[in-house]
């Protein structure tokens, strides 16, 4: 029961990152896909503020005066995970917009009846 | 076939993950790099979230650069999805005298709660310094209100053109304020406006002028997006 | 930690399900879930500033934008 406690973060974030590959591996409609490259993002943002985790403190805000600046968590993966939770949205507004496109010329979105990628 | 191939390299991967975790402790003391920022922060910069003085004073390049990402990202979609006008025009007319109007309670419930969601949005990001909050959060919110309104009233659209010219606005604040810091102090970006007492919110310097023009720019820039994902606008 | 632990679990489910749909609209229902999950998530691992963020944009603009895109294209996968 301890080790799962003291794991379960880490598999939260290998289970979401293995789903999201699974889904972009195997599944054949484009709109799905996408949902999977998200899947895959959002796991790697849970594994890195996960890391800079530490027990028994608390957020890195001194709002009163009463804050000891060696009880706080490490603040830098919240400053990197702000930042590519944004950028993850730009690439999806993206990558939809294309979607949009081909489906507009090829009239369907199966990924393996679209001209040029076969397998 | 295919399906076969994908489980034995998701079990390769998933071993590889295994083995990467395993060496990670998790919930001990690992803090390297932080230890100059938690322990300086307040009194370099005056912002009392370390976390705000982390993305825009320590680490600001990289705010400009995801910035610079969000910008591409939209003209990006702007350029794949531009439709001749003609074109336009024709089809539009089909489809809207299919869409039925919304209920009474929505458009008022939407009439009332339209300027009560900016106003919320406009604290997140002027507060950025003080709590939790800043530019990209408040700005996300602001989207969400005009998409409030892009739901209940299917006949309504922005004015593009001064949305447009508002965000390149914001754009032109961060890189501004960024080359007075050159001139005034010697590198880009340094912060050079006094730095007051801290937890008021005349503090910090140049930080809460930046978190507004980010806040107004990712805004209007995730309206514009939705625009023109709706195709609605003429 | 109890609790943390059976919201990991109805996350990793959430997932699955998204996978297992043929009505794309139930998946883009499944992907919110799954990104207001997380946003619980991210408080409890003491990081307020990147839960609002994720609540806001992964639970609100994504989802707006995928049923715009699905609007366009079809909705029954085949």
């Amino acid at each position: 029961m301890n080790f799962l406690f003291n794991w379960m973060y880490y598999f939260a974030s290998g289970g979401l990152i293995l789903v999201g590959l699974y889904i972009v591996l195997v599944k054949t409609n484009l709109i799905k896909i996408i949902i999977g490259i998200n899947f895959i993002e959002t796991g790697v943002n849970i594994l890195l503020i996960s890391i800079g985790y530490i027990k028994g403190r608390t957020a890195p805000i001194f709002s009163t005066t009463d804050i000891n600046p060696a009880d706080v968590v490490d603040p830098v993966p919240q400053a990197l995970v702000l930042t590519a939770i944004v950028i993850g949205v730009a690439v999806l507004a993206l990558a939809l917009s294309i979607v949009i496109r081909v489906y507009k010329h090829n009239k369907t979105l199966d990924v393996t009846k679209i001209k040029g990628l076969k397998w | 076939m295919r399906r076969v191939i994908s489980i034995i390299i998701l079990l390769i991967i998933a071993g590889g993950l295994i083995l990467a975790f395993s060496q990670i402790p998790f919930g001990k003391n690992k803090i390297n790099v932080a230890n100059y920022y938690i322990k300086k922060g307040i009194e370099e910069t005056g912002a009392v979230n370390i976390i705000t003085s982390v993305v825009l004073n320590y680490r600001g390049f990289d705010t400009l650069g995801e910035v610079t990402v969000l910008f591409i990202a939209a003209i990006g979609l702007g350029a794949v999805l531009f439709v001749e006008r003609k074109v336009q025009r024709k089809v539009s007319s089909n489809k809207e005298d299919k869409i039925k109007k919304a209920s009474l309670i929505l458009r008022t419930g939407t009439q009332l709660l339209f300027p009560l969601i900016l106003l919320f949005s406009t604290y997140i990001f002027v507060h950025g310094h003080l709590t939790p909050g800043g530019g990209f959060q408040g700005g996300a919110i602001f989207a969400s209100a005009f998409l409030l309104m892009y739901l209940v009233f299917p006949k309504q659209s922005i004015n593009k053109k001064s949305s447009s010219v508002a965000e390149s606005l914001g754009g032109l604040i961060f890189v501004g304020i960024g080359l007075l810091g050159l001139i005034f102090s010697g590198h880009f970006l340094a912060n050079f406006l006094p730095k007051g007492v801290p937890r008021t919110i005349f503090s910090a310097g140049i930080i809460p002028i930046i978190y507004i023009a980010i806040g107004f720019k990712v805004g209007f820039e995730i309206t514009v997006i939705i625009d023109n994902l709706l195709e609605r606008s003429k | 930690m109890i609790f943390q632990l059976i919201l990991i679990l109805i996350m990793i489910i959430l997932a699955i399900a998204a996978s297992l749909f043929k009505d794309l609209i139930n998946a883009v229902v499944t992907c919110a879930g799954v990104s207001l999950i997380t946003s619980i998530l991210f408080y409890f691992l003491q990081a307020p500033d990147v839960a609002m963020a994720e609540a806001a944009i992964g639970a609100g603009l994504i989802t707006a934008i995928l049923i715009i895109a699905i609007k366009k294209t079809e909705r029954y996968e085949k």
